[in-house]
């Protein structure tokens, strides 16, 4: 078990009087949706499911794919993944009248092991039609807590570079430029300088995945499609012989990650 | 009314059918006592549904650890290779069976093995739970070279164990499930979390510059890197436990997770040791090959072997490795000896 499930969070950091209406509608819904004597739940609520899937370039990639040299990037490297999983958190729907509401949860999405990459958090919502988006890592303030799950899974930054988790660990090989196999850890943290006991931190570099609006009329599934490639593609091509290991130190390797990770995800499916 | 006493009539010759099962004692149930420091960090530890942990069930799987009852000559136990001075491990690099033969691997240490939340045991993952585990060695003709049926006639026959088996099962039937069960409690009890830096980690102590020197080492990506497969402060386990090709050798003449999975993309790939109690367990590696903390980290530094498995975390492979400064070696040697936990080598509740 990696996911977390909490009740809303910090709905809107921006607004908390919708934050507050929204808590105190789904409460309504909740208690109206309970009231029938047979105590099966009203309809009018539904639970969401996130399913998590993987393309090269639309071509499906699964684990039993990895450890084979099979994908080239956009620098026209030839390499393999041996692993990856990373962290999604902080769900949020927002409605048409701009109300969001937040599932404080977050889900380890481990694609080595074909662990988690379908995630319901226990939250029931009320049907209807809502923009989904979620972040990718943690936001600073969630970055900053403490995780038992994530901890047993070693998924933790140090704290000289900054401390928290990991946002995603991508780990494989490429033939260099000498025609060697090489390994490389393209892993996605908070960006840092300054290693040590006093690090600063110089932007962001946890993404906002907007997957757009989604009607939600039943029970719905929604595919969340991340293109692998796409890591090493835009706007920054990156050159494996270039940015290979040692990244999480490397700021500036941080911030072209987070910057060729706002076109990873894209929103695939939807079934209800 | 005559129903009730045909009822109570079938159990009391229900009862007397089965003169081996007491269904008057109740085991004495015995949780894990989770430390602190593991309470705060990591998940629960697994503990079976169908072996909860029990004061009688422990003191029984202690007793069989340590008897030489369930080799095929009496000559040795687990705890012959899993000594309680060397961590519940032993002190050459391989172990040698009661016949003198030695095997191909080092004898893992036992600890915290309740939190090996993936239950792959021994260091190709063969055993997929701990009670699992204890089965192999009693037959393994290099280790014990019993078999379990002689060694339940054994139990069976012996003045003292049914009784203990009635007391921890709740029959005095003895199976081998039930031995195997009965020594997976006990292991579970063996638990390690007082090491100096744990006490720096409770903020009960400090740590040396050079230790603190070390840790820095440890944690750098651009020097050891040690943490993305051995743990940090907040998983205090120090270990993945997965498995991982660490770049050992070019060719493997033990296939390690390969000879399990039959995937070649496993081969040579053995499972993260914690580095827990590392003053007490040399010689390292799953063959025992590095006598020294020194020869390891010389390993890690200039002496890796490249192989179409090895991991990707592994780094610099075309000149060997991290190169360290012999500074940054022996920093790194005082903060891992700092994991190494006195108490819990001497502790009287594992000693035989």
């Amino acid at each position: 078990m990696k996911s977390k499930f909490h009740e809303y969070k910090k709905i809107n950091k921006n607004d908390m009087s919708k934050t507050v209406f929204a808590l105190l509608l789904v409460a309504l819904i909740g208690f109206v949706s309970c009231s029938d004597s047979d105590g099966v739940t009203s309809s009018t609520q539904v639970f969401t499911t996130f399913k998590f899937t993987h393309n090269w370039d639309g071509t499906p990639v699964n684990h039993s794919d990895f450890s084979t040299f099979q994908y080239t990037n956009a620098n026209g490297d030839l390499l393999s993944i041996e692993t990856l999983r990373y962290v999604v958190s902080d769900i949020i729907l927002t409605t048409s009248s701009n109300e969001n509401l937040v599932f404080d949860v977050y889900n380890l999405v481990d694609v080595t092991h074909a662990n988690n990459l379908s995630f319901t958090p226990q939250i029931l919502i009320p049907k209807g039609s809502y923009n989904v988006s979620f972040t990718f890592g943690f936001d600073n303030e969630d970055n900053a807590k403490n995780y038992l799950d994530l901890n047993s899974e070693s998924f933790n930054v140090p704290d000289m570079l900054g401390g928290g988790y990991h946002y995603m660990q991508f780990d494989g090989k490429f033939i260099n430029a000498d025609d060697a196999e090489q390994g490389f850890n393209y892993h996605v943290i908070r960006a840092v300088d300054n290693p040590g006991m006093n690090p600063t931190f110089p932007q962001d570099t946890f993404i906002t995945v907007n997957l757009g609006v989604i009607n939600i009329t039943d029970d719905p599934e929604i595919e969340v499609q991340m293109n692998i490639a796409e890591w090493f593609k835009n706007p920054n091509l990156w050159d494996l012989n270039d940015f290979n290991q040692t990244l999480m130190p490397n700021s500036t390797a941080q911030i072209m990650m987070s910057e060729n990770g706002q076109n990873v995800f894209s929103l695939g499916d939807v079934t209800q | 009314m005559l129903k009730r006493s045909v009822y109570i009539s079938i159990l009391v010759l229900f009862c007397l059918s089965c003169s081996n099962e007491d269904i008057g004692h109740e085991p004495t149930p015995q949780p894990l006592d989770i430390p602190t420091l593991f309470f705060d960090n990591i998940i629960a530890p697994i503990i079976p549904t169908d072996n909860p942990q029990t004061v009688e069930g422990v003191a029984l799987g202690k007793k069989l650890f340590f008897d030489t009852i369930l080799s095929a000559n009496g000559t040795q136990a687990c705890a012959s290779c899993h000594s309680p001075q060397n961590a519940f491990s032993d002190n050459t690099p391989t172990s040698d069976g009661i016949d003198g033969i030695f095997g191909t691997r080092n004898s893992m240490p036992l600890f915290n093995l309740a939190w090996n939340y993936g239950e792959r045991f021994n260091w190709d993952g063969m055993a997929l739970s701990l009670e699992r585990q204890a089965l192999e060695p009693v037959e393994n003709p290099i280790e014990l070279h019993s078999n379990w049926e002689d060694v339940v006639i054994r139990l069976q026959t012996h003045p003292e164990y049914p009784e203990l088996f009635r007391l921890a099962f709740k029959t005095s039937t003895i199976t081998k499930e039930l031995t195997t069960k009965a020594i997976a409690q006990f292991e579970r009890t063996l638990i390690s979390t007082n090491s100096k830096f744990d006490r720096y980690s409770l903020g009960e102590t400090t740590l040396t510059t050079q230790e603190l020197n070390g840790l820095d080492v440890f944690l750098r990506e651009d020097k050891g890197d040690c943490f993305h497969c051995h743990g940090n402060p907040n998983n205090p386990l120090w270990t993945d436990n997965i498995f991982h090709n660490n770049g050992l050798d070019t060719t493997f003449s033990d296939l390690g997770l390969g000879g399990v999975t039959g995937d070649p993309n496993d081969n040579g790939k053995f499972k993260s040791p914690s580095l827990r109690n590392l003053a007490y367990t040399a010689p390292y590696m799953h063959d025992g090959r590095f006598n020294t903390l020194v020869e390891v980290i010389n390993h890690y530094s200039e002496g890796l072997q490249n192989s179409p498995t090895i991991d990707p975390l592994m780094k610099q492979i075309d000149i060997g490795g991290v190169q360290l400064s012999n500074q940054d070696k022996a920093d790194l040697i005082a903060f891992l000896l700092s994991l190494s936990d006195p108490s819990f080598i001497n502790n009287p509740a594992f000693q035989n």
